[in-house]
């Protein structure tokens, strides 16, 4: 192999500067929109568990059509299109007046994508709740909403937390589709490095680290919460 | 926007399909190739020699800890350098598309093969069978049956990974609806047509990986 490695150019300016902004861009998209799957697949997912069959048809309707449509041409459709379709004062202010429309775009695409993810390990979650504690709370007297707050729901985020880590190391790997609209991420500013020193092994090393330790991070905080929340005597692992 | 101006879909269609073409033979090719190294790779997880199952479990981490595109970044880069010659990004692609799904399908085949009574194991071994000869004729029918709506599933999010060629412009269908989006300056149409036809047959994989995992818990 004919390359001369320069590992200088990793701490020169400014190409030092270009990774460091690239790694907050990516935890910075990610954990904006993680929190907006986590919260809105939470929401899904505990209606999609509902006895209701028209509640179940809406949410279930959301979850095939974010899954079965690729996350790179969902984020084409919110950038490109969405302004397009929407009533013209709406359109041009999303595409001339919003600030970082490509960082704020990639965030909810990410977010609304990974959300219907969530969902399903969230409906999975409850549904894997033995059937008699929903019926023992709703004998106690707990509403609907009491039975999921204080009965189904603790019981079942501790079973979806092993798949929940998945889908958030997903997250983070996926931000990296946000280079398609022009958010300089962590793979974007590695592919400028490459484009302008064509010392691209170096940055390609330098970001297959930081994803590395950006999964085991994630890994081990998840590892930690679910045993911090295990209730003693019951394994959340079957 | 002035109408949703379907002439414009049908004018490209010739350009589209071939795109649909490049898009499905990469996925039948990773697919196949990524189950191949995948059985390799789950084998060596398996394996009593420590070292082998170590290396296995390297591969695997270190390729689902990273992004897809940077794993096409590195083998787009990386595979002409080694060979020493120009070879188009098409190779470069399908090798990154085999080595990665490689990652996700040994640990669906491991997951599979583990599931398998070890009773089975000693049976085989007990009836004179070598270690090959025990996971080909006894183990992998049978995992084979619990692995197979999961390979479906795997294969519908590989069929949507296939668009990100489009960080090296090979003209899979995202590509090319992209470049007819661009130069027709038709956007909405191209997209949402796009984003129609990834619908309706990622549907279809996912309805069919629905249908063999509800045949195998009746068959059970």
């Amino acid at each position: 192999m004919n390359y001369a490695w320069n590992w200088g150019v990793l701490v020169q300016p400014p190409y030092l500067e270009w990774l460091g902004q690239g790694i907050a861009m990516t935890l910075a998209v990610s954990i904006a929109a993680g929190i907006i799957a986590l919260s809105l697949g939470t929401l899904i997912g505990i209606f999609h568990s509902s006895t209701s069959g028209a509640m179940r048809l809406v949410t279930g309707s959301y979850i095939n059509l974010f899954r079965n449509v690729p996350l790179l041409l969902q984020m084409f459709l919110w950038f490109f299109v969405v302004p397009e379709l929407l009533p013209k004062a709406a359109g041009t202010w999303l595409k001339r007046e919003l600030p970082n429309p490509e960082i704020i775009t990639a965030i909810v695409a990410l977010g609304l994508f990974t959300a219907s993810r969530i969902a399903v390990q969230v409906a999975a979650g409850i549904a894997a709740v033995p059937g008699g504690q929903s019926m023992a709370a709703r004998a106690s007297g707990l509403s609907t909403v009491q039975a999921y707050r204080l009965v189904l729901l603790p019981q079942a985020f501790r079973i979806v937390v092993p798949p929940l880590t998945s889908e958030f190391l997903t997250i983070f790997k996926n931000s990296s589709i946000a280079l398609t609209i022009g958010v300089y991420e962590l793979t974007a500013r590695t592919q400028q490095i490459q484009s302008f020193t064509y010392q691209g092994f170096e940055a390609f090393t330098a970001a297959t680290v930081v994803y590395m330790v950006i999964a085991l991070t994630v890994t081990t905080l998840m590892t930690v919460i679910e045993r911090r929340v295990a209730i003693p005597g019951q394994s959340a692992r079957v | 926007m002035s109408g949703f101006d379907v002439s414009v879909i049908l004018d490209a269609l010739p350009f589209l399909a071939k795109g649909l073409g490049l898009s499905l033979g990469l996925t039948a090719i990773a697919m196949v190739g990524g189950l191949a190294l995948g059985l390799i790779i789950a084998i060596a997880r398996l394996s009593r020699f420590r070292t082998l199952g170590t290396l296995a479990a390297l591969y695997v981490n270190g390729f689902r800890a990273v992004p897809l595109i940077l794993v096409i970044f590195w083998f787009y880069f990386l595979v002409p350098l080694l060979l020493g010659r120009p070879v188009g990004a098409l190779y470069s692609v399908l090798i990154a598309f085999v080595m990665f799904e490689a990652a996700y399908y040994s640990e669906i085949i491991r997951a599979g093969m583990k599931s398998v009574r070890p009773g089975q194991w000693q049976a085989a071994q007990a009836s004179g069978m070598t270690y090959l000869q025990a996971i080909r004729l006894v183990v992998l029918p049978q995992a084979l049956r619990k692995m197979a709506p999961l390979m479906v599933t795997q294969g519908v999010v590989l069929f949507q990974d296939t668009s990100l060629v489009y960080v090296v412009s090979l003209h899979d269908f995202m590509t090319s609806a992209s470049i007819v989006a661009n130069t027709q300056n038709r956007i909405v149409e191209l997209y949402v047509f796009a984003a129609l036809v990834y619908f309706a047959l990622c549907t279809a994989g996912s309805t069919l990986a629905q249908r063999l995992s509800s045949n195998r818990q009746r068959a059970h």
